[in-house]
């Protein structure tokens, strides 16, 4: 195998994927709205409708309860489903059939039945979309037992993550964050690329301080990270690709190594999975700890208008400014 | 009457007009960068003006999805302000004030059908006299909140009246992909009530389906399914590029049968209508949208709006939230 890279978008690296799975493996059947001819509002499924046909790749209906139902039985008949809710917000109008059933099916069938159906879905802020095209759900899923939750920030992860997604025998939501879709770019192997589900990514090492998030905030705390280099802070950035599974011991390790942490989601404060990685903090490395671990997130209101966006989703400015409170705590 | 008068058409023409001249103009702001994304309303003006003609704004209630606002002039001005704001981005652009009784743009499709339910129903318990005209896309309909909401009111009888705009696409999905049915209204029968299609190109027709579905209403003998056939003359959306999908000569063969020229020269030909009319009218329509849009920039907006209306008063964490948003403001202005 050549070790080829090449550098992509977000938005290609997925496509890309769609395009190499669908030809491993036949059984893979893509639905959704405007997936077909329109290849994906985002260009997501660009050309798979020309190269897989109309069989494969289905322009259903706007119905994303029967998108999602559907699914457990394409799996029921030996299919892979890999179905696309245009706007996460949407997902509200299938969240009995992926709460209710998709996540169960093992579990109630006693794994006579399974759901290797994955559930793509952009979601995620800044790019001041009309109302439900932004929220962050992704704590709401988390509490949903038999759903994997799979958040990449990079390309190229991305990609690694996605053909692990669609290859899992359990049903994974996939969410791409919409700023990311052409703002993050980088490289990306042009063979077969695997990421496992459940292993977080240490995309900077730094010893006094982690800086712990997911999808496009990683990519916000990054650049909080590289610039607080300058002014004496070593700052270590996690990357948690999924939060179901969740890499329990990455968070452990490098907490206890930097004693300091902040976690960054974009979702409102209340209930949002910041608290979870706290808990497990709490619970696995407390003792390690020199100051009490600080939470960057949304507000407890619902995603807000256009004029109001840039207040509502948190920046590196405010990143920053937790973690230089964080330093100064203990 | 069921038919539109001779003043009512040339009313009715007016909206339109204003309608569609509006409609370029906001298309421009957005491609200038001075609003959002926009839904055009183009193609739908017959549908929309015409259904609204046949309401009476001080009784009966219109809940849009997004596409309408521009045709809802009968409910008055402060419907294009509020717009306006809402193209912008401005939290008040969420809030038509008080008695206009129209509801604010639905983006989750379908969404809409059962609060309309809910609200006739609400109005028969009350005895208030009035209907609910709810609008909602061929799309639309395949969410289940059709389905449910539309079997409820036919078991409710409620006085609400289920308006499906055909405008033959869904962004890029045909409608042949969305059902199979004969027709959108034919899913009617289902729920036990009527099912009415009409040539939405032609608002006296559609004024007429909607002031009947009104008198039933009205009469308690329930809701009544009507679908407007039109064709989507512009984009979805401004994000949107249909010449991906659209056929170019379905598209050309839809031109030919544009309502907003189609009545111009009905009623010219009925000396209901002129040019002077015509150049008068998009003058009005250009004025009145160029002054609700410097209303809506130039109304004030503080950061305490991204707090303000979740709950009539804050719980204690958003007490904190706010502030540390005004904390964080201060910080940055220094
Ligand atoms: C519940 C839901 N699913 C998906 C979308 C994304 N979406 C926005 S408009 C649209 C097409 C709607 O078509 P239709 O109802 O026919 O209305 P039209 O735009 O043609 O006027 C879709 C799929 C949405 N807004 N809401
Ligand atoms: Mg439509």
């Amino acid at each position: 195998m050549s070790n080829k890279v090449s550098e992509l978008s977000m938005l290609e690296a997925i496509n890309e994927t769609l395009h190499s799975e669908m030809a491993r493996d036949e059984r893979i059947v893509v639905l959704g709205e405007d997936v077909g001819r329109n290849g994906g509002v985002f260009r997501a499924t660009e050309g798979l409708i020309e190269k897989f046909g109309e069989s494969r790749v289905v322009d259903t209906p706007i119905s994303e309860a029967a998108i999602a139902g559907s699914a457990v039985g394409l799996a029921m008949a030996g299919l892979v489903p890999v179905a696309e809710i245009q706007f996460l917000g949407f997902s509200y109008q299938a969240m009995h059939q992926i709460a209710g059933q998709i996540a169960r099916l093992r579990y109630r069938t006693q794994s006579r039945f399974e759901s290797q159906i994955t559930i793509r879905a952009p979601f995620g802020g800044g790019v001041r979309t009309p109302e439900l095209h932004s929220d962050s759900l992704e704590a709401q899923f988390a509490n949903i037992p038999g759903l994997k939750i799979v958040l990449p920030s990079t390309a190229s992860d991305a990609k690694g993550l996605l053909t692990s997604a669609i290859r899992d025998p359990d049903p994974v939501l996939f969410l791409e964050p919409l700023r990311g879709y052409r703002g993050i770019r980088d490289l990306v192997p042009d063979e077969e690329h695997i990421v496992p589900l459940g292993k977080a990514n240490l995309i900077k090492k730094g010893d006094d301080v982690v800086i712990i998030s997911w999808s496009y905030q990683v990519e916000l705390s990054r650049r909080v990270a590289e610039s607080l280099e300058g002014e004496g802070i070593s700052a270590a950035v996690l990357d948690l690709r999924s939060i179901v599974p969740l890499d329990i011991e990455a968070i452990s390790q490098i907490v206890s190594h930097c004693g300091r942490a902040v976690v960054v989601q974009e979702a409102p404060e209340t209930g949002g999975f910041a608290s979870e990685i706290i808990a497990t903090i709490n619970d696995e490395c407390f003792w390690s700890l020199e100051a009490p671990v600080a939470r960057v997130s949304g507000f407890d209101v619902p995603y807000p208008v256009g004029m109001l966006e840039s207040l509502y989703v948190p920046d590196e400015a405010r990143i920053r400014s937790a973690v230089l409170k964080t330093m100064e705590n203990g | 009457m069921a038919k539109p008068n001779d003043k009512q058409l040339q009313m009715i023409l007016e909206d339109m007009v204003i309608a569609r001249t509006q409609a370029g103009r906001l298309w421009n702001l957005q491609r200038q960068g001075q609003v959002g994304t926009i839904a055009p309303i183009d193609g739908h003006e017959a549908a929309v003006v015409g259904a609204v003609h046949a309401l009476e704004p001080e009784s009966d209630w219109v809940l849009p999805q997004y596409r309408e606002p521009l045709g809802l002039r009968r409910y008055g001005p402060e419907v294009l302000d509020t717009f306006m704001l809402y193209n912008l981005g401005h939290p008040a652009g969420g809030h038509i004030p008080d008695p206009v009784k129209v509801a604010p743009s639905q983006i989750s499709l379908g969404a809409s059908i059962p609060h309309a339910v809910g609200l006739a129903w609400g109005m028969s318990l009350k005895n208030e006299s009035g209907v609910v005209l709810v609008f909602f896309g061929d799309g639309a309909s395949s969410e289940g909140d059709f389905y449910e909401a539309g079997n409820l009111a036919g078991v409710l009888k409620a006085p609400v009246i289920l308006f499906c705009i055909n405008n033959q696409w869904a962004i890029s999905t045909p409608t042949h992909l969305q059902t199979a049915a004969d027709s959108f209204a034919s899913k009617a029968e289902a729920f036990g009530i009527p099912g009415v299609t009409v040539d939405g190109n032609d608002p006296s027709a559609v004024y007429e389906a909607v002031f009947n579905a009104r008198k039933r209403a009205l009469n308690g003998k329930g809701p009544t399914l009507i679908e407007a056939t039109v064709y989507r003359l512009g984009a979805h959306t401004t994000a949107d590029d249909p010449t991906r999908y659209v056929p170019s000569d379905e598209l050309s063969a839809a031109q030919e049968k544009d309502p907003v020229h189609a009545f111009i020269k009905d009623l010219t030909d009925r000396d209901l209508w002129s040019d002077t009319k015509q150049k008068e009218i998009e003058t009005v329509a250009l004025e009145i949208m160029d002054d609700a849009f410097e209303k809506a920039k130039n109304t004030p907006l503080s950061a305490n709006s991204l707090m303000d209306h979740c709950f009539v008063s804050d719980t204690s964490r958003q007490l904190r939230q706010r502030s540390f948003l005004m904390e964080s403001m201060g910080k940055s202005n220094e």
